[in-house]
């Protein structure tokens, strides 16, 4: 797809939130945002690591904007955004030397230890509310408060579609950069990728800073759209649902990862609906028909053909295990 | 230096039974090469299932030692049972994939028995706290401890033991131990690789469920508890090496001496210790203390 008949197709689906019914609209703002924080980690798995601690990037970016927000004043929407990016992006470019050189469960596990640390840290820091967390003000836009709240809802709809759209249409051209094509190959193996004079490490660490910076603008979207922060953005289950949405879209496709977060929100509320406290089990039941019916995500149903020589080398999440030992 | 054996003996007591479920985290890791997530779940069964079975025994005015054994018997066939159900049903079908994908299997497994869990048992907090004053209030050095608390030390170091005398002596340890250094060769040697894998995936489900039902009468049981459960033990498994048992005794000594330290020194910094030693661990030794580096295929 041309970039600018994606740039075209975020306008249209901005302007269709006029038309969503109020509860869809903060339903859609959540999958918007949630689907950036899966982008980062889509991003991140092509070179073949899966991170299980971006709820550290997102709580980063969370707790940076809310302090901001009530230290300074800084309510507006955009700014939040751009400070929360900031945040996770810092965070990220720290410890994405550190952790690059790890790879598989090891990495999903220093990921995860190191996201829990920061939420053993903020539970027990009571300057920022222990483990209730604080509030923070609503946000505003350019000078502009929206007092109406389907105003408002529409203000943090528009926002969060527009900034996780153009994530997006970054993250394709990344897929396609010489760059993205140097992260599948770090993926297929490292060692060959040094050879070839590539530091494979540095793929992985820019890598995972940009999963990073993607992360820390999705908390500030979850902090503006519950406008309360908590240290539950940071455990280890929050971020288990972002790696689920990545799943579910596979690597294949950009647009797959909204598609997976819009359903995991629809199933998520409509199971509270009528199932209230079985959720997870549906969450999980529908975990294990996707990786068993659909190996390489809901991507794969609309991208099969084309890449069909290349199948074994477009699934990092299903790559054969076999195969690779 | 009393106060120094008050951590030293907490943290013998954290670490008893958190050994007992790293052990089969670990087990589970070297013979299946699956990190798993679901494995809280199992504690937390093993909890519940000894609660009710606790509360039955003791409604039916039985002495309270009857309850205990009731309630390790009862986990013990339960569990295995879950436990190679588990693996034949569910996990055999995913066998080939990438460990990620497991490790999400495992995750979902991890979601459903939350909810399971909740379904049967509520989500108020339910207690069994009958057996524990059966071994009744000792003194030791001048410290008061409860009986039940200082057996837990015994009791998983026989488990530990039982564990190492079983895999290092034994015609089945072996087996296991071929499978685990290289299922191909096992399978044509003619092992009967599917069964050590069901086996040891029942046998792992069980030794988290065991700890579960040894600690059921310390503790509330309520939501929560896996998770908090699988975090400690994953630290402890990659503190000492996955697929380690002595790694995970090691891990399991460290994590519970860190845990008692902090609390009775630094309260704030409980959790946040353990992550850090694992950290920095990893950071040093990427593969865990006490697992050899392997060459790999370029």
């Amino acid at each position: 797809m041309h970039p600018l008949v994606m740039i075209a197709l975020v306008a249209a689906v901005t302007l269709f939130g006029r038309a969503l019914p109020t509860w869809t609209l903060s339903l859609a703002t959540i999958a918007a945002s949630n689907a950036l924080i899966s982008l980062g980690i889509v991003v991140l798995a092509r070179t073949g690591n899966v991170s299980f601690g971006q709820g550290l990037f997102f709580a980063a970016g969370g707790y940076g904007v809310a302090l901001i927000a009530n230290a300074w004043g800084l309510t507006d929407a955009v700014a939040q955004v751009i400070v929360g990016a900031a945040c996770g992006g810092l965070l990220g470019l720290v410890i994405g030397p550190l952790i690059a050189r790890y790879s598989g469960i090891f990495f999903g596990m220093l990921t995860l230890a190191l996201s829990m640390v920061f939420y053993g840290a903020l539970v027990k820091t009571t300057a920022l509310g222990g483990s209730d967390g604080f509030n923070v003000g609503r946000p505003s836009l350019f000078g502009m408060s929206f007092t109406d709240p389907r105003e408002a809802d529409f203000m943090l709809y528009a926002v969060s579609v527009i900034v996780t759209g153009f994530a997006g249409i970054a993250a394709t051209i990344l897929f396609r950069s010489e760059f993205g094509l140097a992260s599948l190959a770090v993926r297929e193996n490292n060692l060959r990728v040094e050879y070839l004079g590539l530091s494979a490490n540095r793929i992985v660490s820019i890598n995972f800073a940009i999963a990073a910076v993607f992360a820390g603008a999705s908390g500030a979207f979850a902090l503006m759209a519950q406008r309360h922060i908590d240290p539950q953005f940071a455990y280890w289950t929050t971020s288990g649902e972002f790696v689920f949405v990545a799943v579910l879209a596979g690597n294949q496709s950009v647009a797959a990862v909204f598609v997976a977060s819009m359903a995991l929100e629809l199933v998520r509320s409509f199971s509270n609906l009528y199932l209230p406290n079985t959720w997870q089990l549906v969450l999980g039941i529908f975990l294990l028909g996707v990786i068993l019916f659909l190996p390489r995500g809901i991507g794969s149903l609309w991208i099969r053909d084309r890449r069909k020589r290349r199948t074994a080398a477009d699934v990092p999440l299903a790559a054969e295990r076999g195969a690779a030992s | 230096m009393n106060f120094f054996l008050t951590i030293v003996l907490d943290g013998l007591i954290q670490a008893s039974w958190l050994f007992v479920v790293a052990l089969g985290l670990t087990l589970v890791f070297g013979v299946l090469k699956i990190l798993n997530i679901a494995h809280g779940s199992f504690y937390a069964l093993g909890a519940y299932i000894a609660a009710t079975v606790v509360t039955m025994v003791a409604a039916r005015s039985l002495p309270p030692s009857v309850g205990f054994v009731a309630m390790l018997l009862a986990v013990a066939m339960i569990a295995s049972a879950v436990g190679w159900l588990l693996e034949r049903g569910l996990l055999k079908m995913f066998y080939g994939r990438d460990e990620v994908v497991l490790l999400l299997v495992t995750y979902a497994v991890f979601l459903i028995m939350e909810d399971v869990t909740k379904l049967i048992w509520g989500v108020n907090p339910i207690y069994a706290t009958q057996p524990y004053e059966l071994f009744g209030n000792l003194e030791f050095a001048g410290l008061y401890y409860v009986g039940y608390d200082l057996v837990l030390i015994p009791i998983s170091a026989a488990i530990g033991f039982a564990i190492w005398f079983g895999l290092n002596r034994t015609v089945i340890g072996k087996i296991v131990l071929a499978v685990i250094h290289n299922e191909e060769m096992s399978l044509s040697m003619g092992v009967r690789v599917n069964r050590v894998y069901a086996i040891a995936f029942a046998f792992g489900v069980l030794l988290a469920a065991l700890a579960g039902a040894l600690t059921a009468p310390k503790i509330s049981m309520q939501p929560g508890l896996s998770s908090d459960v699988i975090i400690l033990s994953f630290a402890i498994v990659v503190i000492g090496g996955l697929g380690s048992v002595e790694g995970a005794a090691v891990g399991a000594l460290l994590v519970g001496l860190a845990r008692a330290a902090s609390v009775h020194l630094m309260p704030q910094a409980e959790l946040f210790v353990i992550y850090l030693i694992m950290a920095v661990v990893l950071m040093f030794r990427p593969e865990g203390l006490f697992k050899r580096e392997t060459a790999r295929r370029i």
